[in-house]
């Protein structure tokens, strides 16, 4: 059985299908890329596997987990970035204690993370997230999310707002993850993060177009 | 169970950092000040004067801004948090939902209620310091009349945040439920009275679900038992059921009400998308 089995998944927003019977099975070390125009269900597809959609038919596993009613076992394994930080008013402080005590992550290891991409979490942490300029905030949550211990890495467009630099301190970073750790890629840019793909799916209309092993 | 109170803490210094928070401590604690400042307490109204004087006016107005400041802070607890993609990343780490939920409602009925306690106190402090007699049985049900108000208001607030989508309809809606609830302490119900055109006893019935008008009899039935200054439905409700009863429901009802829409908006929470 796969790390992530999904069978048949079935999604409708006011009538209107975004996912049509998705299968896919994502084994321990899969790097996937996953490719497909706006609106394709890629986003749909990753909020049913972190438990935030209730998916009409089919089913999903994490794990061995169902996302909807075992929501807690599934997250603790699974490392998510979204593609934009969100506008939390916690201050950095409050932020890794919710980390650190919500799943167990260390905060030195966050700051240690952090500090190989330059941002100097100490100097901040009193400071509310959101004041935090783009790039700084998806430092940290890239930092957070590398220093979790999770079977699975989940990144939605996660260099959207880095700089060049940036980007390649991230890649740096990607490059030394456990190999038996799974990671899926959401991302239009697929030139950026070949070299660190074995597979790559693409989405259209709610349904997977192409699923191949690089 | 453990993160319930980590949430919580998170949510009580969250608004501790919002100016929502400060605006309504300010009105609060400020109006109180007002009173003293303005000579209310020296004042002798329907042969109310001193304290009593003070929180009589205190609790007119606690009836109307209390009601309409808990439902537009806590309205987007959790529609805006959903809005704004705070929901999706807070919720990717493995916090149940259960100790989100309840934990943001036992942080935010701390923040509501704490202002509006500490201005309950300053008028106490500012009675002590006046002198003259402290009435602490009065003190101690208004206390918990305003605990009953609160948590009635902050579940209908949760109620509300959870069931929409939109952050804006929410507030559309808060602001419906207030003003319909209002309305039907006073102008509506004497409205209808005089028209004839409900039987008493539905207008009773209106009367005692409307957890607005119940803080209302309740809160002034401390001070005036005989409930003389507030029209005849109260009269009646004090007449059938007898000022011990009445103070007990006054404090229970709303309780069981936010408990209920609590409840609601938790299975609506579990159930539906989260985002």
């Amino acid at each position: 059985m796969g790390l992530v089995t999904i069978e048949n998944a079935t999604k409708s927003f006011m009538g209107a299908r975004v996912l049509d019977e998705v299968s896919i099975t994502i084994d321990a070390g899969d790097r996937i890329a996953m490719m497909g125009p706006n609106g394709a269900g890629k986003t749909t597809l990753v909020r049913a596997m972190l438990g935030f959609y209730r998916i009409e038919s089919g089913s999903i596993r994490v794990g061995g987990f169902d996302p909807m009613k075992q929501r807690v076992k599934v997250l603790e394994n699974v490392s998510f970035i979204p593609q934009t930080p969100p506008p939390v008013r916690l201050s950095l402080d409050e932020l890794l204690s919710f980390v650190e005590r919500s799943s167990g992550t260390e905060r030195q290891a966050i700051i240690a993370e952090a500090s190989r991409m330059d941002l100097d979490v100490h100097s901040h942490l009193k400071k509310p997230f959101f004041k935090l300029s783009g790039g700084m905030k998806q430092k940290l949550l890239i930092a957070i999310a590398l220093s979790k211990q999770s079977n699975l890495l989940v990144f939605d467009e996660p260099t959207a707002n880095l700089d060049p630099k940036g980007r390649e301190q991230f890649y740096q970073l990607l490059t030394e993850i456990d190999p038996q750790t799974a990671t899926l890629f959401i991302t239009h840019r697929l030139d950026e993060i070949e070299a660190l793909v074995n597979r790559e799916i693409t989405m259209d209309l709610g349904k997977v177009v192409n699923d191949a092993r690089l | 169970m453990k993160n319930l109170f980590l949430i919580a803490y998170l949510d009580i210094r969250e608004s501790l950092r919002s100016k929502w928070f400060y605006v309504y401590a300010v009105v609060f604690g400020g109006l109180m000040g007002l009173f003293f400042i303005t000579g209310v307490s020296d004042s002798v109204v329907m042969g109310f004067t001193g304290l009593s004087r003070m929180m009589l006016i205190f609790i007119q107005v606690t009836i109307i801004i209390l009601p309409i400041f808990i439902l537009i802070t806590t309205v987007k607890s959790i529609s805006g948090d959903r809005e704004s993609n705070v929901l999706e990343y807070m919720l990717s780490f493995p916090v149940s939902l259960r100790d989100y939920y309840w934990g943001k409602m036992l942080g935010r009925f701390v923040t509501v209620f704490t202002p509006v306690f500490f201005a309950l106190l300053l008028g106490v402090v500012f009675g002590l310091v006046h002198g003259g007699d402290m009435p602490w049985h009065m003190i101690g049900l208004y206390s918990l009349l305003l605990v009953s108000i609160s948590f009635v208001f902050l579940g209908i607030a949760f109620w509300l945040s959870t069931i929409v989508k939109s952050s804006d309809i929410a507030l559309g809606g808060a602001f419906v439920i207030w003003i319909t609830l209002l309305a039907f302490i006073d102008i509506a119900l004497m409205g209808l009275m005089l028209q004839n055109r409900l039987d008493d006893n539905v207008i009773v019935t209106l009367a005692m679900l409307n957890p607005i008008e119940v803080f209302r009899i309740g809160a002034i039935t401390l001070f005036d038992p005989e409930l003389t200054v507030i029209g005849p439905v109260a009269y009646y409700l004090l007449d059938t059921l007898g000022a011990t009863w009445l103070m007990v429901y006054a404090v229970v009802y709303p309780i069981v009400v936010g408990i209920v829409f609590a409840f609601l908006g938790y299975t609506a929470f579990r159930r539906k998308d989260l985002l």
